[in-house]
C-alpha cells in the first residue's frame, strides 16, 4: 500500500490492486481478474441501485482491469451515469473511463455529448475544464460537431477564466486535427491571434499550440501573428531570469513558451517589415549569445531548457536561409556540440547540421566538421547518433570530398549495424554516380559495395552501374576486366555474378586478347558460378551464354553442349528450360549475320534519374516520392533486362498496361482511347468500332463531350417502340410477346454486375458474337450503343434483337413499366468480320429492380442462335451524386431511420480490399464519394440521388470495410425501401 | 506529441497517454514493441531514436521508463523536460513519488498529466498553477453543499436538470 493516499481513497480499489500485484503467475491474475468482473457485473446488474461511491469504485476498477491489457465490454453505461453525478470525484472517474475507453456507440456519444453541454454550461471553471479535457482526449468527429462552433466561443470570451482558456485552446487543436473541416475559426481568427498578447503566460503558452497548427493550414489569415510572436519572444528573451517567476525553469525563462514561439515563426518567411525583422534579429543573436555564456546552473534541465530554445533559433534561422551571418554562426555553435560529452547534444548537433548543409551560405562551414563527423561514424558507440553521422556524411558531401566519404561510408558497411546497412549502400551507390568524375572510380565503388554487403544491393543499384557502363564506352573495357578479376574469388555474392555475367556477356571481347581471360576461361569462370545461382540469376547467365557464341565463335561447340545437357534443356524450372532450347536452337540454325544481328551489344539506356534515388526517398518515407518516379524505376529495371533477358519485370509491365483499371471506365466517353484500354483483348473487334467511331464514323456522337444535349425522352410516337410506354396500356407489345425468347443465359446475372459501376466494356463474347456497349446517362435518361461484331468469316442471317422488360406481360396493364426503352431494328444480314451498331433511349420512370432483357437471334450456317441476356441498366445508373457536409449528412441519415428505408448486407470480400479499386467503383456507382464524413476514415459514405421520372429517390450509403476479417458491411438508406434493397442487392455484388 | 508510456523496467505499462486515435490493438502493439525497443537500449545511450516514423525521446528515473513520442517537427530537449516537469508534478503531489504510488494512484497519475498536457501539447508549465488545479479538485469533494458556496446559485438548477433529464430521451 502506498505510504501517501491523497484526495478520496478507494479502498476496494486499493485492495483489488493488492491482489493482482500478489498473483504469481499471469493466469492467477486472470482468474483474480474475471472474478472481479463477475463481481462487477453482477452488482451493475443488480436490482439494488448502486450509490455513487461504489458505481465510481467499480468503474475504476474496470479501468484499471483495461489499462492492465484486457479486455472490457461493460460499464461504459455506469461511467455515463457518473458524469452527471453532482460529486466531483464521481464525474472526474466517469471522464477518465470514457476518455480511455471511448466508444463509438452512437447511443451513449449522445448521452456523453450532453453531459459534456450540462457541464461547458455550467460556468463552473472546474467543471467545463473537465469536459474540455474529454472532447480534447476522446476528440471525435462526433464531438467535434458537437462543440467545434461552441468552443471558440468560450476561448475568445472577456468573462472566461484563464484555465478554461487554456482548455478550451487545446481542445479546440485537438478537434481541429481530427476533423479540420468543422473547426471554423472566422470572426474569431483576429481576437485568436491576440491570445499571444495575453498577460497569463499559461493561456499563450497554450493558445499558440493551437495558432501554429492554423497558421500552417491558413498561413495568410493569420500572419498578423508574425509581429505579436516577435515582440513576445522579444520580452521573454530580454527578461531577467527572475521576471517570469513560475515560467521560468531552471533559470531559464519561459522555455516552453520561446520554443513554441520560434516553431510558429518558422511557419511563415522573414518579417518583411524592417522593424520587425531588426528585432527578430536581435532576439536570435542574443540566444545565441546566450549559449556562450556561463551556466547558471550545472543541472541537466538547465542546459536542457536553453539548448531546446538554441536548437529552436536554429531551426528557424535555416528555415529563412537568408541570413549568412546567423547561419555560420549557428554552424560554428553546432560543431562545439559535435564534440560536447552530452550524447544527445551530439545526436541533435549532426541532426541539425544535416539540414545547414542545404544552405549554399552554410554549405562550407559545415564541411569543415568532416573529420569530426567521420570520426563520429567510427567510434559513437549508440547506433542511433552513429546513423545521423552517415546522414550527415551524405549530405555534406560534394564533389571535393566525394571520394573521401565514399571511402569512410564503404570502410564503414563493413561493421554497420543490419539495420542501416541498406540505406548506407543507396546512399555510397547515389554518391559514388553523383559526383564520379572518372568511371573506373564508379565501377570500383559499386563492386566494391557488391562485395562487402552483397546482401543489401538492391537491384536497383546493379541495374544502375550495368545503365552506366552500357551508355559509357570509356569505361567497358575497364568494366570488364574489373567484374573479370572480382569473380576470381571463390566465394563472390551473386549480386557479382549477375553483373559479372552481363558486363562480359556485352563486353568480354574488351578483355578476350590476354591469354588469361581469352573467351573460354570467361565463359568457364562464369560457368562455375551457375550451379550455386538462383533461377534469375541462372536465367541471366544462359543469355550471356548465348551472347558469347556470338562474339566468340569459338566457344560455340562448348556453350552448345552446357545448353544441351539435361540439366539445362530438360531443366523443371520453365524459363530455364525454354533459354535453353530456344538458345540452342538459335546458335545451331541461325547464320552469323543474323546472329549477330539479334545478340547486337545493348543499345545505350535513355539518361533519366537515377532509379536509386526515388528507393531511398521511399526508404526514407512513404508518399515523398510519387508514384510516376516509382514506377520509371519499375519500367527501368525492365527495360534493362530486356532484349536478350527478359526479366519478370517487364512481363508484369507489359501484362499491366493491357489490364483494364477501374478508373479507366471512368473516362468512359470523353475520349475514345480509355474505353480501348478497357477492351480486354487487344485488337479486338469492339477495339475497332471505338476506333471508327472516333474517326468520324457513324458513333460520332459518341465522342462528342455534348452527345447528350440532344438526348430527349424518346416518343412514345416511335414506330419502333419495343417497350409498352407509360399509360399506352391499350396496345399489345409488338414484339415482346413473342414466345420463342430464350430465357436469359445462366451467366447473365453475373455479366450485368460487371457493368453496375461502368458504362462500357463487352458485355458479352462467344466464339461467334461479342456485344460491346458505351452508354452514358443523365438525370432519368440514358443512350446506350450496342455493337454487335461478327467473329466468324460467315454471315449472320436473319439478325434481329429485342428489348423487353421482365414480366411485363404479367404486370399490371394501368401500371407503367419502370423503364421506356426504345430503340431502332438493326439489319438483318451480319457480315463475316462486320460489326453493327444499334442506339437504345432509355427513360427510367419509377424506380425499378429487373434489368430489362436483350435477345439475339441469328442464324449462323443454318443453325439458330439465340441468346438472351440482361442488359446492364440498373437503378444506380441514374444516380446524380449530391455533395454535402457531415452534419447534413448524418442528419438525413437519422431521418432515414425506419428499419423498412435501411437496407444492410454484411459479406465476403471477393475482389481484394484496395482502396483506390473500392475509389473508383463508388464513384462509378454514380454517388458523390464524402470525404471525411464518417469518424472513421477506413469507412467510405456517398450521397445521392436516383431520379425517375415519377420520383426522385435520396440515398446515403456507408460502406465499413473490415480489413481483419476481409468482410465488408454495406448500409443503404433511402427514402425508398424497394430502392435500398435493390441498391444494397446489386453493390454487395461489387466488393 | 503523439503518445506517452510510462512502464518499469519489467516492461510493465504503467500509464498511457495517447494523443492520436489508434485502435486497442494497435496501441498494445505498438506498446509492447516500444517498450521491448527502449529496454534493449544501453544506459548511455542517446535519449532519442528514430522508431519507425516517430522520434522518440524518453528518459528512466528510479525503476520507471518516461517515454514520449513526438511529431518530425516537435523539439527533443524540451520534450526531455516535458517528462521532468511531469516527473516534478507527480513528486510534489505524492511527496517522494514512487512507482507504487503510481501504480495505486494510477486516476491521479491521468488527472495531473492532463493539467498538464492536452491534446499533447504543453497547456500550462507552471509547476505552482497545475498543483493548485489539482489541490482544488480535490478540495471539491462529495459535497454539494460546498460547491454552493463556491458557486451559488448556478449548479444546483443544472444539476437537477441533468440528474433528471439525461436518460429519459
Amino acid at each position: 500500500m502506498p505510504a501517501v493516499s491523497k484526495g478520496d481513497g478507494m479502498r476496494g480499489l486499493a485492495v483489488f490492486i493488492s491482489d493482482i500485484r500478489n498473483c504469481k503467475s499471469k493466469e492467477a491474475e486472470i482468474k483474480r481478474i474475471n472474478k472481479e468482473l463477475a463481481n462487477i457485473r453482477s452488482k451493475f446488474k443488480g436490482d439494488k441501485a448502486l450509490d455513487g461511491y461504489s458505481k465510481k469504485k467499480y468503474v475504476c476498477k474496470l479501468l484499471f482491469i483495461f489499462l492492465l491489457g484486457h479486455d472490457i465490454d461493460f460499464g461504459h453505461m455506469e461511467a455515463v451515469n457518473l458524469l452527471s453525478s453532482n460529486k466531483y470525484t464521481e464525474k472526474q472517474i466517469g471522464y477518465l473511463f470514457i476518455s480511455v475507453l471511448v466508444n463509438s456507440n452512437s447511443e451513449l456519444i449522445r448521452l456523453i455529448n450532453n453531459a459534456i453541454k450540462n457541464d461547458l454550461s455550467s460556468r463552473n471553471p472546474t467543471f467545463m475544464c473537465l469536459a474540455l479535457h474529454c472532447i480534447a482526449n476522446v476528440g471525435s468527429r462526433e464531438m467535434a460537431e458537437a462543440f467545434a462552433g461552441e468552443i471558440p466561443r468560450i476561448l475568445v470570451a472577456g468573462d472566461t477564466m484563464d484555465s478554461v482558456k487554456q482548455s478550451a485552446a487545446l481542445c479546440l487543436l485537438r478537434l481541429y486535427k481530427a476533423s479540420p473541416d468543422l473547426v471554423l475559426m472566422g470572426e474569431w481568427t483576429s481576437r485568436v491571434v491576440h491570445l499571444l498578447n495575453d498577460q497569463h503566460m499559461g493561456v499563450v503558452t497554450a493558445a499558440i499550440s493551437l495558432i501554429t497548427c492554423l497558421s500552417q493550414k491558413n498561413p495568410d489569415e493569420f500572419k498578423t501573428c508574425v509581429s505579436l510572436a516577435v515582440s513576445r519572444l522579444s520580452r521573454i528573451v530580454s527578461s531577467a531570469s527572475t521576471d517570469l517567476q513560475d515560467y521560468t525553469y531552471y533559470f531559464v525563462p519561459a522555455p516552453w513558451l520561446s520554443c513554441k514561439l520560434l516553431r510558429l515563426l518558422q511557419c511563415y518567411p522573414p518579417p518583411e517589415d524592417g522593424a520587425v525583422k531588426g528585432r527578430l534579429v536581435e532576439c536570435l543573436e542574443t540566444i545565441l549569445n546566450k549559449a556562450q555564456e556561463p551556466p547558471k546552473s550545472k543541472k541537466v534541465q538547465h542546459s536542457n531548457a536553453k539548448n531546446a530554445i538554441l536548437f529552436e533559433a536554429i531551426s528557424l534561422i535555416i528555415h529563412y536561409d537568408s541570413e549568412p551571418n546567423l547561419l555560420v554562426r549557428a554552424c560554428n555553435q553546432l560543431g562545439q556540440f559535435l564534440q560536447h560529452r552530452e550524447t544527445n547534444l551530439r545526436y541533435l548537433a549532426l541532426e541539425s547540421m544535416c539540414t545547414l548543409a542545404s544552405s549554399e551560405f552554410s554549405h562550407e562551414a559545415v564541411k569543415t566538421h568532416i573529420e569530426t563527423v567521420i570520426n563520429a561514424l567510427k567510434t559513437e558507440r549508440d547506433v542511433s547518433v552513429r546513423q545521423r553521422a552517415a546522414d550527415l556524411l551524405y549530405a555534406m558531401c560534394d564533389r571535393s570530398n566525394a571520394k573521401q566519404i565514399v571511402a569512410e561510408m564503404l570502410s564503414y558497411l563493413e561493421t554497420a549495424d543490419y539495420s542501416i546497412r541498406e540505406e548506407m549502400v543507396l546512399k555510397v551507390a547515389i554518391l559514388a554516380e553523383k559526383y564520379a568524375v572518372d568511371y573506373s572510380w564508379y565501377v570500383d565503388t559499386i563492386l566494391n559495395l557488391i562485395r562487402i554487403a552483397g546482401d543489401y544491393v538492391s537491384e536497383e543499384v546493379w541495374y544502375r552501374v550495368i545503365q552506366i557502363v552500357i551508355n559509357r564506352d570509356d569505361v567497358q573495357g575497364y568494366a570488364a576486366k574489373t567484374v573479370f578479376e572480382a569473380l576470381q574469388a571463390p566465394a563472390c555474392h551473386e549480386n557479382m555474378v549477375k553483373v559479372g555475367g552481363y558486363i562480359l556477356g556485352e563486353f568480354g571481347n574488351l578483355i578476350a586478347g590476354d591469354p588469361r581471360s581469352s573467351p573460354l576461361v570467361q565463359f568457364n569462370l562464369l560457368h562455375s558460378k551457375f550451379h550455386l545461382c538462383s533461377v534469375p540469376t541462372r536465367a541471366l547467365l544462359l543469355s550471356a551464354y548465348i551472347k558469347f557464341i556470338n562474339l566468340f565463335p569459338e566457344t560455340k561447340a562448348t556453350i552448345q553442349e552446357v545448353l544441351r545437357s539435361d540439366s539445362q534443356i530438360r531443366n523443371s524450372d520453365v524459363e530455364l528450360q525454354q533459354r535453353a532450347v530456344e538458345y540452342l536452337k538459335l546458335s545451331s540454325i541461325a547464320s552469323t549475320d543474323v546472329l549477330a544481328t539479334v545478340l547486337e551489344e545493348m543499345p545505350p539506356f535513355p539518361e533519366r534519374e537515377s532509379s536509386i534515388l526515388a528507393k531511398l526517398k521511399k526508404k526514407k518515407g512513404p508518399g515523398v516520392v510519387p508514384v510516376s518516379e516509382l514506377e520509371d524505376g519499375k519500367r527501368e529495371g525492365g527495360e534493362l533486362n530486356g532484349g536478350g533477358d527478359r526479366g519478370p519485370d517487364s512481363a508484369m509491365s507489359a501484362s499491366n498496361a493491357s489490364t483494364p483499371s477501374p478508373s479507366a471506365d471512368l473516362l468512359g466517353l470523353r475520349s475514345a482511347a480509355p474505353v480501348s484500354a478497357a477492351a480486354p483483348s487487344a485488337g479486338s473487334l469492339l477495339v475497332d468500332v471505338f476506333s471508327e467511331s472516333g474517326a468520324g464514323g457513324p458513333a460520332a456522337a459518341v465522342n462528342d463531350d455534348g452527345f447528350l444535349r440532344d438526348l430527349e425522352p424518346p416518343t412514345e410516337t416511335s414506330d419502333t417502340l419495343l417497350v409498352e410506354a407509360p399509360g399506352d396500356s391499350d396496345s399489345v407489345p409488338p414484339s415482346a410477346a413473342s414466345e420463342d425468347l430464350a430465357p436469359p443465359l445462366p451467366e447473365a446475372d453475373e455479366l450485368l454486375n460487371k457493368f453496375v459501376c461502368k458504362n462500357n466494356g463487352v458485355l458479352f463474347e462467344n466464339q461467334l458474337l461479342q456485344i460491346g456497349i458505351k452508354s452514358e446517362y443523365r438525370q432519368n435518361l440514358g443512350r446506350m450503343y450496342l455493337f454487335y461484331g461478327n467473329k466468324t468469316s460467315v454471315q449472320f442471317a436473319s439478325f434481329s434483337t429485342t428489348v423487353s422488360y421482365p414480366g411485363e406481360l404479367q404486370s399490371h396493364i394501368l401500371t407503367p413499366l419502370p423503364l421506356n426503352v426504345q430503340t431502332k431494328p438493326v439489319e438483318p444480314l451480319v457480315e463475316g468480320g462486320a460489326q453493327v451498331q444499334q442506339v437504345l433511349n432509355i427513360e427510367c420512370i419509377t424506380d425499378f429492380s429487373e434489368a430489362p432483357q436483350l435477345n439475339i437471334k441469328f442464324r449462323y450456317g443454318g443453325a439458330l442462335q439465340n441468346i438472351t441476356l440482361k442488359l446492364p441498366v440498373t437503378i444506380n445508373k441514374f444516380f446524380q451524386p449530391t455533395e454535402m457536409a457531415a452534419t447534413d449528412f448524418f442528419q438525413r441519415w437519422k431521418q432515414l431511420s425506419q428499419p423498412q428505408q435501411e437496407a444492410q448486407k454484411i459479406f465476403k470480400a471477393n475482389h481484394g480490399m484496395d482502396t483506390e479499386v473500392l475509389k473508383a467503383k463508388l464513384l462509378g456507382l454514380g454517388t458523390a464519394l464524402l470525404e471525411n464524413v464518417d469518424p472513421n476514415p477506413e469507412n467510405y459514405v456517398c450521397a445521392g440521388v436516383v431520379q425517375t421520372k415519377s420520383q426522385q429517390v435520396g440515398v446515403l450509403l456507408r460502406l465499413e470495410p473490415n480489413a481483419q476479417a476481409q468482410m465488408y458491411r454495406l448500409t443503404l438508406r433511402s427514402s425508398k425501401d424497394t430502392v435500398s434493397k435493390r441498391l444494397c442487392d446489386l453493390l454487395a455484388e461489387q466488393f | 506529441m503523439r503518445f506517452m508510456l510510462l512502464f518499469s523496467r519489467q516492461g510493465k505499462l504503467r500509464l498511457q497517454k495517447w494523443y492520436v486515435p489508434l485502435g486497442d490493438q494497435e496501441k498494445r502493439r505498438l506498446g509492447r514493441e516500444l517498450v521491448q525497443t527502449i529496454l534493449g537500449r544501453k544506459a548511455k545511450m542517446c535519449s532519442f531514436l528514430e522508431w519507425r516514423d516517430l522520434k522518440v525521446v524518453y528518459k528512466r528515473y528510479a525503476s520507471l521508463y518516461f517515454c514520449c513520442a513526438i511529431e518530425e517537427q516537435d523539439n527533443e530537449l524540451i520534450t526531455l523536460e516535458v517528462i521532468h516537469r511531469y516527473v516534478e508534478l507527480l513528486d510534489k503531489y505524492f511527496g517522494s513519488v514512487c512507482e507504487l504510488d503510481i501504480i495505486f494512484n494510477f486516476e491521479k497519475a491521468y488527472f495531473i498529466l492532463d493539467e498538464f498536457l492536452l491534446g499533447g501539447e504543453a497547456q500550462e508549465t507552471s509547476k505552482k498553477s497545475v498543483l493548485k488545479a489539482i489541490e482544488q479538485a480535490d478540495q471539491l469533494q462529495e459535497n454539494i453543499d460546498f460547491q454552493m458556496r463556491l458557486f451559488p446559485g448556478v449548479l444546483v438548477p443544472n444539476m437537477a436538470s441533468e440528474s433528471s433529464g439525461l436518460f429519459q430521451n
